[in-house]
C-alpha cells in the first residue's frame, strides 16, 4: 500500500490528462442515464393491449425477430429517436477521444508502474481495504481503446439498425450501460471492482440478449447466459477469496509484486488459477460453458458484434493477461487454460462446419476464436493473446456488423412481401454480392482476415500465437512440467496441432458461409429479390472502417524478422506482463530460428489456403435450395448441426435432475412431508391426543399450553421476587 | 448536525422517545375507531394518523446516524430508569453498532409497510394498524433493551400484533400459518425465558436481588455445565425466528398468508431479530459454547444447508410469495454463516446482509403486493409477459430481483461478499458451498422474472393491468436508493457498524478460550 503510493506520487502520469480517466466510463455512463429516462417515455401507442398483437410469430424459435415487425403495416418510430441517436454515439466518441489522448500521454512517458487513481474507499472493513480505483497502464489503456473504439462504430451502426424500434431508446441505454461496465471491467485496480464490471457486462448483456423479450426462446437464451455466467462468476469468486485469505489484498499491483509468497507451482496458487480460469470459461464461452454463446444472437445483431464478439466475452482473455503473474507461476493452470482454449478451438469450429443461420456460424467462429487467445496467454504468450483479441475485435465486428445488413436487407425483403421465411438462414439468401457489393467486399477482407490469409490483420496475430506455441515446447517452465502425468512438451504440441487443425475447418467455414451467402443464384424468392439492396450509409460507413481496421491492423505487432518497427504491442506490453512472460521462458525471449519459424509460417498458409481451396471446390451454392425445402441431415452432418446433442445432455444430466431433485425430494418429501408433517403438525397431533386422554381437564389447544406456561413461569419469578 | 443534535440532548431522551411515540399512536388510532367507528372516512383518517406517527417516528430516528460515536463499541444514548424493582428489571435502553442501523431500518421500512397496504386494507382498519404501531414498539424495544427482561417482554410483545395482522387480514389459510407462526416461536422462545431468569438470578447474587443488566450479565462467570443448557435455549428461541434449516417450516406459510404489510415487516425486521439475538446475546454470553468445535461446525452447517437447500426448494415454487419465503431461508443462511464464521469482515457482511435483506425481500413483497391487488393471483405462471403493459413495474422489479441477487453495485453484492470473503478465512469449504448458492439464486430469480415479466403476454386478462401509480413509486423510490446507495457507497454504514463488530470478534475469541479452558478443567 505504502509502495504503491510512493510510487503514485512521482508517477509519471499523474498531472496528466490521465487523471481524468474516471470520465471514460463516467460518459457512458451519463448516457445510460439520459436514454433510460428517454425511454421511460412512452414511445408511440404500442397498439391495442391485445396478447395477440403483441408478439408476432416470426421465423424459427431462437431467431432474430426484429421488434418493429410486431406490425406489419407501419414502423413506430420512438419520439425520442433524434436525441437518443445522438446522445448514445457520442458520449461513446467522446471517451474514445479521451482515452487516445491518455494514450498519447503515456506514449512519451514510459511508465513501468500502473497508474492508479483512487476514488473514493468503497469496502474499507477488517482487514479488507477495497477502494473504487480506476487503472491505467499499457494493457487497460489498449482495451479501452478497443472498447470505446470499436464501441462507437458498432453505436453509429446502430442508429441505422435500430431505428425502426419501439425500444430505441431503451436500447441505446442498455448498450451504454454496458460499455459503462466493460470500462469498469478493463480499468479497474482490483479484481473486485473488475469483477463489478465483469457481472454488470453479463447483466447488460443478460438484457441485450433478451431485449425483444416477449418471444420466449430470446427470454431463455439472456436467461441462461446469465445462469452460466454465473457458474463462472463462481469460480471468479472462490479465487477472489483464496487470494484475499492467502495473500490479504485483491489489488492488482499488490497481487502481482506479492503473487512469489503464493509459492511457485503449489496448490494453492493452481487452484487460484484453475478458479479465476472457471470464470474465463463462462465470461468467455470456453467448454464446458460456452453453450449460451450461440443462443446469444437471439440477441440484435450489433450486440453480438460488441458484446459477443468484439469485447465482453473477451474479458476472460484479458482476466488471464491482468493475471499473468499469478498464472506464470503456476504451470499447471498455464496448461490447462491453452489447452481448453486449443480444444474448444476446434471443437466449436466443427459445429461451425453445419450450421445454416449466419449468426450460429459467426458464433461458433467466436468461440473458436477466443479458444485461439486462450492459447496464447495459456502459453504465456500474453502480447499474442491480446494481439489477436485486438485484431480479432476488428474483424468479428465486422463480419456480424456485415451479417447485421444482411439480415437488414434480407429483412426488409421480406418484410415488403409480408414473407415469413427466415432472414438468417443462408439457405434463403445467395448472391447477394450483386445487391450489395459493399458489404459482400468489406465482408470478404474480415474472411480473409480470420482465415490467415496474410497480410491482413489475422494473418499475425494468429501466427505469433502458434509461433510462441512451438517456441514454448523447450526450454520453459510449461515443458518441463507434466500436466495430469502428460509431459508438458507433448502438450504443448499437441495443442499447436489442434490450433492448426482449428485454422484449417475456420478457412473451410467460412468460405462456405461466404459462398452460401453472397455468391451463387439468389434463393430469396422473386418477389423479394426486387426489394434487395445495400444497407444505407450510417451501417456502411462503420463497416468500412473496420475493414481498414481489419487489413491493416497486424501493423501494431509485425513479427521480429521483419525489422524495425516490430512487436510494437509486444514491447508496450512489457511493464504489465514481460516479467511473466519471461518467467515462463527461463528469462529470455522465445526465440524461434528464422528457418523454423519461416517453416510454420508457410505451413499455416498453405493450410488457410487449401482449407479455402476444399471449401470452395466442394461446396456448390448453385445446389442449395431455400430452408423450407431443404431435406434433413443424416449422420454425422446431424450431430453437427446439432451441435452434438450438448444442450440436451445438459438438460437431461443437471437441469431436470436438480429440478426434480428439489421438487420432488427437497421440498414435497423434506419440507412439507418430513419436517412439517411428521415433526410439526404430528408434534400437534400429538398433543392434543393428549389433551383428549387428559379428558376435559384442559383444552387440548397448544396456544393454551403455552400461555399456562408463560404464566406459570411469571408466577415462579414472582414469587421468588417477592421471597 | 451532530452539534446540534448535542445541543438538544439528542441522546438522552431518543431511545425512549421512539418506543413511545408508536404506543401513543396505537392507543389514539385505537381510541379513535373506538369513537368514530368503521366508516371510510374514519378509516381513512387511522391510515393518515398511522402514517403521520411513523414518518415522525422515522425523521426522529435519523439523528442516529450522526449523534452516535463511530469509535465507539459501548452502549451509547443509554436511557435507564426504574421498572419493576422487586425484580431487579430495570427499562434499560441504548444502542451501539450491531443494532444501530437495526432501528433505522426498522423507522425507514415501516411508513413504506403502511403504504404498502393503503389500498388493500379494507376491513378493521384501526385494529390493522393501531396492532402495526404495537408491533413496532416490540420490534424497536428488542432493539434497544440493555436488559434482559425487557428484551423478553419485547419479544413477546411483538409476537402478539403479528399473530392477529396473519390471523385477521391474512389469505385464506390465516388461521393455520398464524397458529403455526405462533406456536413455533412461542415454544421456542419459553425456554429463553426459563434461560433468562437463571442468568437474571445468578447476575443477581452479589446483590441480593436479581439483575437483568445485560453488562452484568455478560461479566457472569458461569458454570460450565450450564452454559450448554443455556445456550441450547437462547439457540432455539433465535434460531426458530431467523428461521435456521430445519426449523423454518413456519415462514412460507406465515409470508404467503400474511398481508403485504405484515410480510414486509417479517421478511424486513422480525427475522433479523433471530440473527441480532445470536449477535448480541448468544455469542457474547456463552462465547465457549457457540464457539466449541462442534457446535460451530454444526451450526455453520446448517447455515450452508440453508443456503443451498434454501436456494433449491426457491427453484420449484409455483407461488411468488413462496419463492421469496425460501429466498430469505437462503440469505438467513449468509448472515448466520457470517456470524458463526466470526471474523470482523464476515461479522459486518452479516449485519449488511440483515439490512440489504431487510431492503430488498422488503421490496420484492411490496411490489408482489403491488402486482397481487391488480390480479389476486401469487401463481407465477398466471403472469407472463407484462412488461409490456406494466413497464415501471417490470423495472423495478427487476432491479430489486437483481439486489436480490447479489449483482454488484446493489448492497447484495457487498453483503454476501463480505460474508464469504471473511467466512472463507476461518471456514473455507463451508463457504466455497454456500458460494453455489450464487449460481442458484440466479437460477431462481431470473426463471420467475422471465415467467412473471417476460415471454409472451399470453393471459388476456393481463392484457390491461395498471402500471405503477405515484403512491406505489413513491414507497418504492427510496428503498431503491437505499438499494444502489449501499452498493455503491456503503462505506459510511459500515464505518458505524466496524467498532461494534470488531469488539464482538475480538471479545467472543478471547473468552471462548478462556470458557473452553475453564470447561476443560470443571469436566475432566
Amino acid at each position: 500500500m505504502l509502495l504503491q503510493e510512493a510510487a503514485g506520487a512521482a508517477h509519471p502520469l499523474s498531472g496528466t490528462l490521465a487523471e481524468w480517466i474516471w470520465l471514460v466510463p463516467a460518459l457512458p455512463f451519463l448516457g445510460f442515464v439520459v436514454n433510460g429516462l428517454l425511454s421511460l417515455v412512452p414511445a408511440t401507442h404500442l397498439g391495442p393491449a391485445d396478447p395477440s398483437a403483441a408478439g408476432h410469430e416470426h421465423g424459427q424459435a431462437g431467431h432474430e425477430d426484429r421488434g418493429a415487425h410486431d406490425d406489419h403495416h407501419h414502423v413506430t418510430r420512438h419520439r425520442n429517436a433524434g436525441i437518443v441517436s445522438l446522445v448514445g454515439p457520442a458520449v461513446l466518441g467522446l471517451a474514445f477521444a479521451l482515452t487516445a489522448a491518455i494514450f498519447i500521454g503515456m506514449l512519451g512517458a514510459h511508465a513501468e508502474a500502473p497508474f492508479v487513481r483512487t476514488l473514493f474507499p468503497w469496502i474499507v472493513t477488517g482487514d479488507l481495504t477495497l477502494n473504487a480505483a480506476l487503472q491505467v497502464d499499457q494493457l487497460s489503456i489498449v482495451m479501452t481503446m478497443v472498447v470505446t473504439g470499436v464501441g462507437f462504430l458498432i453505436h453509429v451502426f446502430s442508429v441505422g439498425y435500430m431505428q425502426d424500434d419501439p425500444g430505441y431508446p431503451r436500447y441505446f441505454a442498455y448498450l451504454n450501460l454496458f460499455v459503462f461496465f466493460m470500462l469498469v471491467l478493463v480499468l479497474g485496480a482490483s479484481y473486485p471492482v473488475m469483477f463489478v464490471g465483469w457481472e454488470g457486462v453479463g447483466l447488460c448483456s443478460y438484457l441485450l440478449i433478451g431485449f425483444w423479450f416477449t418471444d420466449k426462446a430470446n427470454a431463455d437464451a439472456g436467461k441462461k447466459a446469465f445462469v452460466m455466467n454465473r457458474i463462472g462468476d463462481f469460480g471468479f469468486l472462490v479465487a477472489m477469496f483464496l487470494l484475499f485469505a492467502n495473500l490479504g489484498t485483491l489489488d492488482f499491483a499488490a497481487v502481482s509484486g506479492r503473487a512469489a509468497e503464493l509459492g511457485e507451482g503449489g496448490a494453492v496458487i493452481t487452484a487460484i488459477g484453475l478458479f479465476f480460469f472457471l470464470g474465463c470459461a463462462g465470461k468467455s464461452a470456453q467448454i464446458p460453458l460456452y453453450t449460451w454463446l450461440p443462443d446469444a444472437m437471439a440477441g440484435p445483431t450489433p450486440v453480438s458484434a460488441l458484446i459477443h464478439a468484439a469485447t465482453m466475452v473477451t474479458a476472460g482473455v484479458y482476466l488471464v493477461a491482468r493475471s499473468a503473474a499469478i498464472f506464470s507461476l503456476t504451470p499447471v493452470a498455464s496448461l490447462t487454460v491453452a489447452l481448453v482454449g486449443a480444444i474448444t478451438a476446434l471443437f466449436a469450429a466443427t459445429i461451425g462446419l453445419k450450421q445454416w443461420d449466419i449468426k450460429k456460424v459467426l458464433a461458433y467462429s467466436t468461440v473458436s476464436q477466443l479458444g485461439y487467445m486462450f492459447i496464447g496467454v495459456g502459453v504465456g504468450a500474453y502480447s499474442a493473446g491480446v494481439f489477436h483479441l485486438v485484431t480479432h475485435a476488428f474483424f468479428k465486428a465486422l463480419l456480424f456488423l456485415g451479417s447485421g445488413s444482411v439480415i437488414f436487407a434480407m429483412h426488409r425483403a421480406f418484410h415488403h412481401t409480408g414473407s415469413h421465411a427466415d432472414a438468417q438462414d443462408m439457405r434463403n439468401m445467395g448472391g447477394l454480392r450483386r445487391f450489395m457489393p459493399w458489404t459482400f467486399g468489406l465482408m470478404w477482407i474480415a474472411t480473409l482476415a480470420i482465415a490467415g490469409i496474410p497480410p491482413l490483420s489475422g494473418f499475425f496475430s494468429k501466427d505469433e500465437i502458434l509461433a510462441s506455441v512451438f517456441a514454448r515446447t523447450s526450454h520453459s517452465t510449461l515443458a518441463e512440467a507434466s500436466w495430469a502425468g502428460i509431459p508438458g512438451s507433448a502438450l504443448l504440441m499437441l495443442i499447436y496441432v489442434l490450433g492448426l487443425a482449428a485454422a484449417l475447418l475456420t478457412a473451410v467455414y467460412m468460405t462456405r458461409m461466404m459462398l452460401y451467402t453472397f455468391h451463387g443464384p439468389n434463393r430469396s424468392g422473386d418477389a423479394e429479390r426486387s426489394h434487395l439492396a445495400e444497407a444505407p450509409w450510417i451501417m456502411t460507413i462503420p463497416l468500412a472502417v473496420l475493414g481498414v481496421l481489419s487489413a491493416t491492423g497486424g501493423l501494431i505487432n509485425l513479427p521480429a524478422f521483419l525489422g524495425a518497427p516490430a512487436q510494437k504491442l509486444h514491447h508496450w506490453l512489457e511493464p504489465v506482463t514481460g516479467a511473466a512472460s519471461m518467467h515462463i521462458t527461463h528469462g529470455e525471449e522465445a526465440h524461434l530460428a528464422l528457418g523454423t519459424e519461416m517453416a510454420l509460417i508457410a505451413l499455416a498458409v498453405a493450410i488457410a489456403v487449401a482449407g479455402m481451396a476444399y471449401a470452395y471446390a466442394r461446396l456448390k451454392p448453385a445446389a442449395l435450395v431455400p430452408k423450407d425445402q431443404s431435406p434433413a441431415a443424416h449422420g454425422i452432418e446431424r450431430v453437427l448441426e446439432h451441435k452434438y446433442y450438448v444442450d440436451e445432455i445438459y438438460d437431461r444430466t443437471i437441469v431436470r435432475p436438480v429440478v426434480a431433485l428439489s421438487r420432488r425430494v427437497l421440498w414435497r418429501g423434506m419440507d412439507t412431508g418430513l419436517i412439517d408433517g411428521l415433526f410439526v403438525n404430528g408434534s400437534a397431533y400429538f398433543m392434543r391426543s393428549l389433551g383428549w386422554m387428559g379428558a376435559r381437564l384442559q383444552s387440548g389447544q397448544v396456544g393454551t399450553y403455552a400461555w399456562v406456561l408463560v404464566i406459570g413461569v411469571l408466577a415462579v419469578l414472582g414469587a421468588f421476587s417477592l421471597s | 448536525m451532530a452539534a446540534f443534535l448535542a445541543g438538544i440532548h439528542y441522546n438522552a431522551w431518543i431511545l425512549p422517545v421512539l418506543l413511545l411515540i408508536p404506543t401513543i399512536g396505537a392507543v389514539l388510532v385505537w381510541a379513535h375507531g373506538a369513537v368514530a367507528g368503521q366508516g371510510e372516512a374514519a378509516s381513512m383518517t387511522a391510515r393518515r394518523l398511522t402514517l403521520a406517527t411513523f414518518v415522525l417516528e422515522f425523521v426522529l430516528s435519523i439523528g442516529l446516524w450522526w449523534s452516535l460515536d463511530q469509535q465507539s463499541a459501548d452502549w451509547q444514548a443509554v436511557f435507564d430508569a426504574p421498572w419493576i424493582e422487586a425484580w431487579g428489571t430495570r427499562f434499560a435502553l441504548g444502542v451501539d453498532g450491531l443494532s444501530v442501523m437495526m432501528v433505522l431500518l426498522t423507522t425507514f421500512l415501516m411508513p413504506l409497510a403502511i403504504l404498502g397496504g393503503w389500498t388493500s386494507v379494507k376491513a378493521k382498519v384501526h385494529a390493522y394498524h393501531a396492532l402495526m404501531l404495537l408491533l413496532t414498539t416490540g420490534m424497536l424495544g428488542v432493539f434497544v433493551a440493555k436488559d434482559l427482561f425487557l428484551f423478553y417482554v419485547m419479544w413477546e410483545v411483538m409476537l402478539i400484533p403479528m399473530y392477529f395482522i396473519i390471523g385477521i387480514w391474512g389469505g385464506e389459510r390465516r388461521i393455520y400459518a398464524s397458529l403455526k407462526f405462533f406456536i413455533y416461536t412461542m415454544a421456542a422462545s419459553l425456554l429463553m425465558l426459563v434461560a433468562i431468569v437463571y442468568l437474571g438470578i445468578m447476575a443477581g447474587e452479589p446483590l441480593g436481588r436479581p439483575t437483568f443488566d445485560y453488562d452484568a450479565i455478560l461479566a457472569l462467570n458461569l458454570p460450565p455445565a450450564a452454559t450448554f443448557w443455556l445456550f441450547g435455549a437462547f439457540f432455539l428461541a433465535f434460531a426458530v425466528k431467523v428461521p435456521m434449516f430445519p426449523f423454518h417450516t413456519w415462514l412460507p406459510d406465515a409470508h404467503v398468508e400474511a398481508p403485504t404489510a405484515g410480510s414486509v415487516i417479517l421478511a424486513g425486521i422480525l427475522l433479523k431479530l433471530g440473527t441480532y439475538g445470536f449477535l448480541r446475546i448468544a455469542l457474547p454470553f456463552f462465547p465457549g459454547v457457540a464457539m466449541y468445535p462442534a457446535v460451530r461446525t454444526a451450526i455453520i452447517a446448517l447455515a450452508v444447508i440453508g443456503v443451498v437447500y434454501g436456494s433449491l426448494v426457491a427453484l420449484v415454487q409455483p407461488d411468488i410469495k413462496k419463492l421469496v419465503a425460501y429466498s430469505s431461508v437462503a440469505h438467513l443462511g449468509f448472515v448466520m454463516l457470517g456470524i458463526f464464521a466470526l471474523t470482523v469482515e464476515s461479522v459486518q457482511g452479516a449485519l449488511m446482509v440483515m439490512i440489504g435483506h431487510g431492503l430488498s425481500t422488503g421490496a420484492l413483497f411490496l411490489l408482489v403486493g403491488i402486482i397481487y391487488e391488480r390480479t389476486h393471483t401469487r401463481l407465477i405462471d398466471a403472469y407472463g409477459g407484462i412488461a409490456k403493459v406494466v413497464p415501471l413495474f417490470a423495472t423495478i422489479l427487476t432491479v430489486v430481483a437483481l439486489s436480490s441477487i447479489g449483482l454488484p453495485g446493489t448492497n447484495g453484492f457487498v453483503a454476501e461478499f463480505l460474508v464469504m470473503i471473511g467466512s472463507f478465512r476461518t471456514y473455507p469449504m463451508m463457504t466455497f458451498v454456500s458460494a453455489t448458492g450464487v449460481i442458484l439464486a440466479a437460477a431462481y430469480m431470473l426463471w420467475a422474472l422471465q415467467r412473471m415479466i417476460y415471454n409472451k403476454l399470453d393471459k388476456p386478462q393481463n392484457a390491461a393491468l395498471r402500471d405503477l401509480n405515484w403512491r406505489e413509486l413513491g414507497l418504492l423510490v427510496p428503498i431503491l436508493a437505499g438499494i444502489l446507495w449501499m452498493g455503491v457507497y456503503p462505506q459510511p454504514v459500515l464505518n458505524r457498524m466496524e467498532a461494534s463488530a470488531r469488539k464482538l470478534v475480538t471479545d467472543v475469541t478471547r473468552n471462548a478460550e478462556r470458557q473452553q479452558a475453564s470447561m476443560m478443567m470443571g469436566g475432566r
